[in-house]
């Protein structure tokens, strides 16, 4: 076991894990925080996706231990305490899920793909969401709700 | 402002909020004290027996509690019918860990709990099995000679065998001026959801379980685990409040479920048991078939004859079975029809249904066929299937409850800009593309099982309901509040609706479209209780503002029961519970179909879909660039949830036709793409636009609430139409699904 720090959503843990412990499951077994999902474990569905230091990572292919003082942004963390992030409203609002297993990690990705600035078409923005999987084929609504966040300008 | 009727309006989904921040709960997140975790071993044979099992060096593994096999797995129901479910097709139910025998390649044989999910994981690589292999048979192309027809059961009275013979169709077949005969094949399918399958059972003491399970059915998972362990119907609970998807793999209860609760009892402990995404594809999948169609008509393009053929697979212990080969005369009339279907048992698990099981399969083949006399006739594809429209059911002569499928192919062909279309296959060029036009036909039956609905107004004077119906992201939730709202005529937020809880009053399992009709109904027919109830209260309380008048003088809105011509004089919900004692007022009440009155129509949902494809000239790499789908399914409750399910249909119909598969090395009787990276479905970069129609189609006669279900109806023409434009794009008839663009070259 080792102990290690993580910054999660403005809050300092500390934890026991051992060297092999994904910062998936460190974020859903150790630190209770369940709105990071697991959709393959192994880097193909894209339901894992954190921030970590702004940028999106897959938490199923980081191991916890490298990211001793790192800090994440889950979707629990996302927004502010009782106010929704846009791309959350937009979500809602372009039904933009079915089931919601995949929609934790299409928010947190599209946050961080807003932030990045690279993509600057609808097909840009589709093809850098493209690593994230809904089965439900949820993703048009996906795709216009982080557009009209996009083209609105609502995200900082 | 009184309360306005949200049923008809697009309202978002009332656990929106809960999905868009993580705080919505799946089976596997839910922390409980002491919990123990179970991580699966699965069977590296396809066929033969265990011989020898070593779980010593897993068990001594540090934080490892137990590893349970066939050989020390506690004692279980000794009768078959023990382990049946509603959903349970003929033959003898898989037991896991029953005993040394394997009969598919994946079978679970072992469970290792331990005090973590790394070190279960772990240890799980350290149990190890000797086998005695047996041959097996895993090919069904190869085995099509050992078709045989399927056995009945109590599951198949919704999957009848094919219906008799009508006409000559041999002799008409023959002496047809125009026919077409193919034969059509697509592979194996897995539902892969992206929640893995995954079972939490809290273990309360005194015999009872507490159990977050991911199911599409809470009553029939219950029933399950109290037969098969032996404890009380009464001690077993199964929660699912949230699903994260399940498509039809949730229909039965799969065997994560099982080693769950066996680890949990033989422990006496919480145990949580999660699938991983290999072990996804290592229970029911949508059957492989092979298909063969022999159509012909008149020289005016009136259908003469309709023969169709189909031969599934099917595990050696259940005949699993679709509705495959009697859709094409639901949909069209000809005097002369011949249809067979046969299953071939190969050493595979049962198949299950996956999102429109048998309707998706037939219409690929019927709708194609179509297509193809469309050419031979020089008819448009359109055209064609006007000049065979069906007004009343051609294969029961019955009235449909309704029919808007002509509103449909308008409605669609104008929004598409069918009209545009030129004839000639490859004769349309965009840039370095070639571009193809494809339209098809979809059909999907009305289901409606009977449902029990709770319903309350409690002291607030709100309406509380009960049911144990899940919603696996359909809508369920928002739709039946919705209902509800309506009925009682109060604003959507005073209404709850409670459900995926097995405790709450029966539902069926969420399949096959039925539960907007099932649960819905049972609403409809709870609230006309309730609003008895409320009246006679309120009319019964001294001074009563409505005295004297009778329940068809007074309206329910806002909370309050008025005089119709006189809205000044009302009683309020909430006096009513006061004058009540404060004990709310409630009723349960079964909903059911009429089926007296059903008996003398024929009732199905339909849909037409038209699809605009690109194929690199070169490259031979094939997009759906658009498509439209317009369906007629009765009154759509919430036109945006609906939409969404539509859309997400088209998807999986995208998916179908161009992209997921899931490939069997016939050596090995293994699939072996079992991952995401090499399951293809779509991603973003893939789906194009897409548009959705409703017709406008009024049912008075199928429900109460003249709903048909939208679950489905949206994906069934989708890969015809899909494989029908790849067609006029490129010359190439394809008929093996999914096609891949090495087939055009
Ligand atoms: S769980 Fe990490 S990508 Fe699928
Ligand atoms: S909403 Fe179900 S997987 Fe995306």
């Amino acid at each position: 076991m080792i102990g290690i720090s993580l910054n999660v959503n403005q809050h300092q843990y500390h934890i026991q894990v051992s060297p092999w412990v994904s910062l998936l499951d460190a974020l859903r077994d150790h630190l209770k925080l369940t709105g990071t999902k697991k959709g393959c474990d192994h880097g193909q569905c894209g339901a894992c996706t954190v921030l970590c230091d702004d940028r999106r990572i897959l938490s199923c292919l980081t191991l916890a231990v490298m990211k001793n003082g790192a800090n994440i942004t889950t979707i629990e963390g996302i927004s502010g305490e009782n106010e929704l992030h846009p791309l959350q409203q937009s979500f809602i609002d372009h039904d933009a899920f079915q089931c919601g297993y995949c929609t934790p990690g299409q928010i947190c990705s599209a946050v961080s793909l807003l932030k990045e600035g690279k993509a600057k078409t609808r097909e840009e923005v589709k093809e850098l969401m493209s690593g994230n999987l809904c089965r439900c084929g949820a993703n048009m609504g996906i795709i216009d709700a982080i557009m009209e966040v996009k083209e609105r300008g609502l995200y900082e | 402002m009184s309360t306005q009727p949200t049923v008809g309006k697009p309202v978002s989904r009332l656990e929106g909020k809960l999905k868009v921040t993580g705080a919505a709960k799946y089976a596997a997140e839910y922390d409980v004290p002491g919990l123990l975790h179970g991580y699966v071993v699965n069977s590296t044979i396809t066929k033969g027996k265990i011989v020898r099992v070593d779980t010593g060096r897993a068990k001594a593994v540090n934080g490892v509690i137990e590893v349970i096999t066939h050989q020390n797995r506690p004692k279980l129901a000794w009768f078959d019918l023990q382990y049946t479910d509603m959903d349970a097709p003929p033959g003898v139910v898989f037991k896991p860990l029953y005993d040394a025998e394997i009969k598919y390649n994946g079978q679970p044989v072992a469970l290792v709990v331990a005090t973590d999910f790394e070190t279960a994981r772990y240890a799980a690589t350290l149990v190890s099995f000797e086998y005695e292999e047996e041959p097996f048979e895993t090919c069904l192309d190869n085995n099509l000679e050992k078709a045989r027809d399927a056995k009945k059961g109590f599951a198949t009275i919704l999957r009848p065998p094919p219906p008799k013979p009508t006409g000559d169709f041999e002799g008409a077949f023959k002496n047809a001026p125009v026919k077409v005969e193919s034969e059509y094949w697509h592979g194996v399918e897995h539902h892969n959801p992206i929640e893995l399958f995954a079972t939490t059972t809290v273990y309360e003491g005194d015999g009872k379980l507490t159990i977050y399970d991911k199911t599409q059915g809470t009553i029939n998972n219950q029933v399950f685990v109290a037969n098969v362990f032996g404890l009380h119907f009464k001690d077993v609970r199964i929660l699912a409040p949230f699903v994260g998807g399940a498509f039809g793999s949730g229909l039965r209860p799969q065997y994560q479920l099982f080693l769950c609760v066996m680890a949990a009892l033989l422990l006496k402990r919480n145990v949580r048991v999660v699938l991983d995404r290999k072990q996804m594809f290592s229970f029911s999948h949508r059957p492989q078939s092979v298909q063969r169609t022999r159509f012909s008509t008149d020289e005016n393009g009136k259908l003469t004859g309709l023969n169709h053929s189909a031969v599934s697979e099917t595990s050696q212990f259940e005949d699993y079975t679709e509705q495959v080969v009697a859709w094409s005369h639901k949909l069209y009339p000809a005097p002369n029809t011949l249809f067979e279907y046969k299953l071939v048992p190969l050493d595979v698990h049962t198949p299950i249904d996956m999102r429109a099981p048998g309707g998706v399969t037939a219409m690929h083949a019927i709708e194609c066929t179509m297509d193809q006399l469309a050419y031979k006739l020089n008819l448009d594809p359109l055209e064609f299937r006007l000049r065979n429209y069906a007004e009343t059911d051609p294969s029961t002569q019955k009235p449909f409850t309704s029919k808007a499928l002509r509103e449909c192919y308008q409605k669609g062909a104008e929004k598409f800009g069918w009209q545009k279309r030129n004839p000639t296959p490859g004769s349309t060029i965009r840039r370095n593309k070639l571009v193809g036009y494809g339209m098809a036909t979809g059909m999907w039956d009305a289901y409606q099982f009977p449902a029990r609905m709770e319903a309350m107004i409690t002291k607030e004077g709100k309406l509380v309901l009960n049911n144990a119906v899940t919603d696996i992201g359909t809508g369920t939730l928002t739709v039946m509040s919705q209902i509800a709202a309506d009925e009682l005529g109060l604003p959507l937020e005073d209404v709850t609706f409670n459900y995926g809880d097995s405790k709450k009053p029966f539902s069926m399992f969420q399949g096959g479209s039925s539960v907007t009709a099932s649960t819905g109904v049972a609403i409809v027919v709870a609230a006309k209780t309730l609003k008895k109830k409320l009246f006679k209260k309120a009319a019964g309380i001294k001074n009563s503002p409505i005295a004297g008048a009778s329940e068809e003088d007074v309206i329910f809105k806002d909370g309050n029961i008025y005089l119709r011509n006189d809205p000044t004089a009302y009683v309020s919900f909430k006096d009513i519970i006061s004058l009540n004692n404060g004990r709310a007022i409630e009723t349960t009440n079964m909903g059911a179909p009429d089926v007296l009155n059903l008996r003398k129509y024929s009732k199905a949902a339909h849909s037409a879909t038209f699809v605009e494809v690109e194929v690199d000239k070169d490259l031979k790499i094939i997009t759906v660039t658009r498509a439209v789908t317009a369906v007629a399914a009765g009154k759509i409750i919430n036109p945006k949830t609906a939409r969404s399910q539509i859309l997400g249909s088209m998807v999986w119909g995208i998916s179908k036709a161009l992209h997921e598969e899931t490939i069997m090395d016939e050596k090995l009787g293994k699939y072996i793409n079992t991952n995401l990276g090499e399951y293809h479905i779509p991603v973003h970069a893939d789906i194009h636009e897409l548009d959705v129609i409703f017709a406008d189609e009024k049912d008075t006669l199928i429900n109460e609430l003249g709903v048909k279900g939208v679950g489905e109806i949206g994906l069934v023409a989708v890969p015809a139409a899909i494989a029908n434009a790849v067609y006029h794009a490129t010359g190439t008839r394809i008929t093996k699904l999914p096609i891949h663009f090495d087939e055009l070259l």
